[in-house]
């Protein structure tokens, strides 16, 4: 298949891997912010093919992870509601609020419908004038354009009967926590390819700068990502610390400019909990006064309640990269993807599910 | 529709469409159950309902499926599928047409897969109680081998076979469901298996294990041989044959092709001397003509599947704790 054999060919990704071995002369950690970017690692196993001396860590960029359990308790409580239809991506469904997740309330006959774009969802508010219909508007920068669109639609149709629980993160905040973090070890990162599409990469070259660290945007096969660990090996050797675009084909330095704007237009920047990592300052985005009406948690006064996460979970750790998923005395143990502790053992980005499913050998 | 009651309706259903679409003298004999010989003594006997939305998507509706998944179940046992049941479950207010083309691809499938419908009951539930029509097929088929079939028997060293690419039926249906358009339809892979299993049988191939690659996917089959027999197995990624424009959709949508449904497609487990024979004899059958070898038994106490990636890495295949949801991003 084209733009995507070619990033998987064993050949080159062996040639690479030299390479990276070749310049590095010392022990280096780097971390790979994004989610999928962790499976991809696990899955074709190219952490096998790096000297042991190059550590790759796994970073918060998996928003099902990051979605603070007050929020998933709040979506919980609009889709156990009967007269609505809630509308999620398909991975939001097996995370645990602190009540179950959203696969029993569907499965106790809540309207819960997986779809692949936040349009379909305003397809069906067009389409059901007589019920209500809310899309729950996860992820990063990737995503948040296609819910904007979603947003500037309903408007402009003058639906009344869709709206948005929103929780989208934004990454250069989460980078700056990790890296102002006293226990930080990280000293290289490999950029998500995905949020760079969308937003360029000018906004991390004064964290580069500041925090005397190399940045690669990076794509998301096999050899994609082994030439974003060379590049920054590279930088890390030759005492650099530029932003860096591993990923051409899809990234431009500014980004996808109309995507930009209709952010622009729909959002602002707001503080944001994250999960496992806490509340960071301008992390998120909320919609700007002129769409609130398409706000959720405004249109149904939703309250949140202070809840307790499991104790026994390190989720945390595992998103800021302190520790690996199987450091966890529950990993596969007390938490398996049936009986999760916590969102990154069912998220299909989460790290602990790409540990157990590439690397626990339970036979 | 009110045909479910047991009056003249129904006998009219019962006269009209099935007796006239499945005419056989079993079935022409009215009676309450079949009644027949079966020669030789060992049988196979299978069951299955079909449940699918929607009835009808590229490559097949739920009457082929009704009928190849239980013939490939009795495939799977070394058995020539013989005869069938049919039990329909319909729902008030189904078109009569249909139920027709539903009943005639039934008939076409069963005439394909060389068995006949034998015996059969027909209920209907109120209109919101069911999707349309439910199935139920149960198959009797005979064995004409005396060896046993199945997990237990694979030893390492045995070769893995898979009769053809992977992944279609699952996304043909998914497409269809979520109206997902690609630039070519995907059509599934819905077809009896039992035609290249004979074939392997007769040419005397020492088959130790079958299984078809239904729900779950090439992943499950695997994973529950390697569970069963208590080896490990080992299988090259690359080695698996799938289509570019199911792997373009899995890639879309987030989904491993490994473990995406299909209902024409099976793995043999065979001993390695005969693995190049088997091959030649599967490839010579249309339904398997894409057949490949794809990995081995390993020996060893560890029951895990491990895949060699296409970068040359080795990593663990399991069971996914549910059906595999499509990603945010």
């Amino acid at each position: 298949m084209k733009y995507l054999d070619e990033y998987r060919d064993a050949e080159g990704a062996r040639r690479v891997a030299q390479a990276i071995s070749k310049i590095a002369t010392r022990p280096w950690t780097l971390m790979e912010i994004c989610g999928g970017q962790t499976h991809a690692i696990l899955r074709f196993g190219i952490d096998e093919l790096l000297p042991d001396s190059i550590e790759l860590v796994h970073g918060p960029g998996c928003p099902v992870c990051v979605t603070p359990v007050e929020l998933i308790d709040k979506a919980l409580t609009l889709a156990s509601d009967s007269g609505l239809i809630f509308c999620t991506f398909g991975d939001m469904l097996r995370v645990p609020g602190s009540r179950g997740d959203l696969r029993q309330v569907k499965a106790e006959g809540g309207d819960v419908r997986i779809v692949y774009s936040p349009l379909d969802a305003v397809r069906l508010a067009t389409e059901h004038p007589d019920r209500q219909v809310i899309f729950f508007g996860v992820g990063f920068e990737t995503t948040a354009p296609a819910v904007a669109m979603a947003v500037v639609q309903a408007k402009r149709h003058g639906l009344t009967n869709f709206t948005v629980l929103i929780c989208h993160v934004l990454v250069p905040p989460a980078i700056e926590t990790l890296l102002s973090s006293p226990d930080n070890r990280v000293q290289g990162f490999l950029a998500a390819g995905h949020v760079c599409t969308v937003m360029g990469y000018t906004e991390y070259e004064p964290i580069a700068k500041r925090y005397g660290v190399p940045i690669v945007v990076t794509g998301f096969e096999p050899l994609d990502i082994l030439q974003g660990v060379y590049l920054c090996v590279k930088q890390l050797e030759e005492g650099r610390a530029e932003v860096e675009n591993a990923y051409r084909r899809a990234v431009q330095r500014e980004g996808n400019q109309p995507a930009r704007e209709l952010l622009l237009e729909v959002f602002e920047v707001v503080p944001r909990k994250w999960r496992g990592v806490g509340a960071i300052p301008r992390s998120g985005l909320g919609l700007r006064e002129a769409y609130a009406s398409f706000d959720a948690e405004k249109r149904f006064g939703l309250e949140a309640a202070g809840v307790e996460e499991s104790s026994e979970c390190i989720s945390g750790e595992v998103l800021r990269g302190i520790k690996k998923p199987h450091e966890c005395p529950a990993f596969g143990v007390r938490c398996t993807p049936d009986h999760p502790l916590g969102a990154p053992m069912v998220s299909s980005e989460g790290a602990c599910a790409a540990y157990f499913r590439y690397r626990a050998e339970s036979g | 529709m009110a045909h479910g009651g047991g009056g003249s309706l129904m006998h009219q259903l019962i006269d009209g469409m099935f007796r006239h679409a499945f005419d056989n003298p079993l079935l022409n004999a009215g009676h309450d159950g079949a009644v027949f010989d079966v020669d030789p003594a060992r049988v196979a006997l299978t069951t299955d309902s079909y449940v699918v939305r929607p009835l009808f998507f590229p490559g097949g509706d739920i009457g082929t499926l009704a009928v190849n998944g239980t013939v490939n179940d009795l495939a799977m046992c070394g058995a020539r599928p013989q005869y069938l049941t049919l039990g329909l479950i319909l729902e008030e207010g189904l078109k009569m047409e249909t139920l027709w083309r539903v009943v005639q691809s039934i008939q076409d499938a069963a005439e394909a897969a060389g068995v006949r419908i034998v015996t059969g009951d027909t209920k209907v539930v109120d209109r919101g109680k069911g999707d349309g029509i439910y199935i139920n097929t149960s198959g009797v088929g005979v064995l004409a081998h005396d060896g046993e079939i199945g997990p237990s028997r694979i030893r390492p060293d045995d070769a893995i076979l898979l009769s053809g690419d992977v992944g279609r039926h699952g996304i043909a249906i998914m497409a269809v469901r979520e109206g997902l358009e690609f630039e070519s339809e995907i059509e599934s892979d819905c077809a009896p298996v039992a035609g290249p299993v004979m074939n392997l049988l007769e040419a005397g191939i020492e088959i130790h294990s079958l299984r078809d690659l239904t729900r779950g996917g090439l992943a499950a089959a695997l994973v529950e041989h390697a569970h069963s027999a208590r080896f490990p197995l080992l299988f090259e990624e690359a080695a698996v044959p799938v289509r570019e424009d199911v792997q373009s959709a899995c890639e879309m949508l987030g989904l491993d092709p490994l473990y995406v449904a299909n209902e024409g497609r099976f793995i043999a487990f065979v001993p390695e001397s005969q693995a190049d024979k088997a091959l030649e004899i599967l490839r010579a059958h249309p339904v398997s003509g894409g057949a490949v070898r794809i990995g081995a038994v390993q020996d060893g106490d560890r029951a895990v599947v491990r895949m060699q990636s296409r970068i040359g890495a080795v990593r663990i295949v399991d069971l996914l704790s549910g059906e595999q949801l499509p990603r945010i991003c």
